[in-house]
């Protein structure tokens, strides 16, 4: 009776373990299978190079370029948002708070890696926008630079907390060897501490930049939808996300539309598991570095 | 061999807190000399060995009173250059802690943290504080090699030249053999012996043979209070104190 219980239980387990690497391959497959049609039937060369979006002209023209260098542009500007404040976030936890600070610093930064994003996007719009907007005299005040800045607030706790425990897996002793030399607070930080955790650090700014470059509701919402490539962070734009969250649900099932909608989905699919493989990597050289370094 | 006294320890008491962790010590450290630091776990002796390069300063709530004069100076007055202080006064710890840099950083860290930039100076200091510590033969071909890949007992002796570096008078050695082995332990010793003409060394240490092996003086140290300090050879022969007998044949600790 024990026994069978026990296969029971092992075998239920082992269904739900396995169940999200089929949920995974089942993604991938449904992503190229949807993309054949597109990648068989358009110009690729056109498709990467070409700005030209028109699914509804006749002839149709599916040319990705501006949404690339717009995911690109946002992701760029958003980073240097969220990289200095969550980074400096980190810092501050791990060296200067003391506990009582820490103990309401933690939670109120949980907290706001818990916010739907569609809030952020809400805040974004009914505030961000309009005071961006009368800043630099803007027809609108729906641009990259809108977007940006709320993404990189949204994306500070995953910095702040990855890299904090960075920060707080380097052993003491780097710490006490490097005071007892006559280190300074800040020397110690500089040249002991951040470079023992960097690859933690480094981990966390890449994970970061996927989460923005995934990120499609509040880009949808605020960063203004234009096709054209953007000339600059105050530029209406729409990324490779938007585009695909705004026509989805009017391209035909199984057109050429849809099938390029695909297309850069598979695209995005590459762009954020090449990320995530990076991260993968350099976190495991941190692992292996600090089980020496004790 | 000269007999005179580097530090000079007056009445001192030490707290963390309202817990009085050091009571009224006296203790002169004599220069050339290997004073070792005994007592069971919680004595004091490392709360001491760490008020002699003011680490003691990295606990919140630590404070101290009475006098520990160092170079005419009493180190625990605010006043006092701790970067100065840390420099001439070395640390060597329980763990092996090399900075996960190459061998060349570690020892180069200490000297460019103080504004060194003369590369000639550092590279000269390099190999002769390797060699002071009996490292230079092991690692001469691989001074780019992470710290890290070097055993435990290498990693010691790395430790100690990075101390020497920085031109340190004293060394502080808080169980430098703790998590190493025989072979190592006894290299390692081999090195206190040898740095003791030119430094004056205090260890702590759990290790009675030790104590008995490397040091000139002993100070038993009991629950905060200093017990009995001598020479090592009065101390483990005729202890005058009762305590430090019964510690000394292993009734308590």
């Amino acid at each position: 009776m024990n026994a069978l219980k026990e296969k029971v239980i092992k075998s239920i387990l082992s269904i739900t373990a396995f169940a999200s690497i089929a949920f995974l391959i089942g993604i991938v497959v449904t992503l190229f299978a949807n993309s054949l049609t597109a990648l068989k039937g358009i110009d690729q060369i056109q498709f990467l190079f070409s700005s030209d979006w028109a699914p509804y002209y006749s002839p149709a023209e599916y040319g990705i370029l501006s949404m690339v260098i717009s995911s690109a542009l946002i992701g760029i500007t958003a980073a240097l948002v969220c990289i200095p404040l969550g980074i400096g976030t980190a810092l501050y936890l791990n060296e200067i708070a003391g506990s009582a600070q820490r103990k309401i610093l933690k939670p109120v930064i949980e907290i706001l890696a818990g916010i739907p994003s569609i809030i952020f996007g809400f805040f974004a719009m009914a505030v961000l926008a309009p005071f961006l907007q009368n800043i630099f005299d803007l027809p609108s005040g729906l641009c990259i630079l809108t977007a940006s800045l709320t993404l990189g607030i949204m994306t500070i706790p995953v910095i702040t907390s990855i890299a904090e425990d960075a920060l707080g897996f380097v052993p003491i002793g780097f710490k006490e060897a490097s005071y007892a030399l006559g280190g300074n607070r800040w020397q110690t930080l500089i040249k002991v501490t951040i470079p023992a955790a960097a690859s933690g650090i480094i981990t966390s700014i890449i994970l970061a930049i996927g989460r923005i470059v995934g990120e499609t509701m509040i880009v949808l919402m605020v960063a203004g939808g234009s096709l054209a490539i953007p000339t600059s962070i105050l530029a209406p734009a729409r990324p490779m996300t938007s585009t695909i969250a705004a026509e989805m649900g009017e391209a035909a099932y199984g057109s050429l539309h849809f099938s390029a909608l695909f297309e850069i989905g598979l695209l995005l699919f590459f762009m954020t598991f090449i990320l995530n493989f990076i991260s993968e990597r350099i976190s495991k050289k941190y692992r292996l570095k600090l089980g020496q370094g004790r | 061999m000269s007999d005179e006294i580097k530090i000079k320890v007056s009445n001192l008491n030490f707290y963390y807190g309202k817990m009085q962790a050091l009571k009224n010590i006296n203790i002169d450290i004599m220069d050339k000399k290997i004073t070792a630091l005994i007592g069971p776990s919680g004595c004091g002796k490392s709360t001491l060995i760490r008020i002699f390069n003011r680490m003691c300063d990295l606990v919140i709530g630590a404070k101290a009173e009475g006098s520990v004069i160092f170079d005419g100076e009493n180190i625990l007055n605010s006043s006092i250059d701790i970067v100065k202080l840390r420099q001439k006064i070395g640390m060597v710890f329980q763990k092996p802690n090399p900075f996960p840099k190459t061998i060349f950083q570690n020892i180069a860290y200490g000297l460019e943290i103080n504004g060194c930039k003369d590369k000639s100076f550092i590279k000269f200091k390099v190999e002769e504080t390797l060699k002071k510590a009996a490292l230079w033969e092991d690692v001469k071909d691989r001074l780019n090699d992470s710290a890290l890949g070097l055993s435990g007992g290498q990693q010691q002796r790395l430790c100690i030249a990075r101390a020497l570096a920085v031109e340190a008078q004293v060394i502080l050695f808080d169980e430098p053999c703790a998590s190493l082995d025989p072979i190592s332990t006894a290299k390692i010793e081999e090195l206190i012996l040898e740095l003791q003409n030119n430094y004056a060394i205090i260890i702590v240490t759990h290790n009675m043979q030790q104590a008995s092996r490397v040091s000139d003086y002993t100070a038993f140290m009991y629950l905060g209070d200093l017990i009995e300090f001598g020479s090592t050879n009065q101390i483990f022969t005729v202890p005058k104190n009762p305590k430090t007998e019964e510690y000394l044949s292993g009734k308590f600790g």
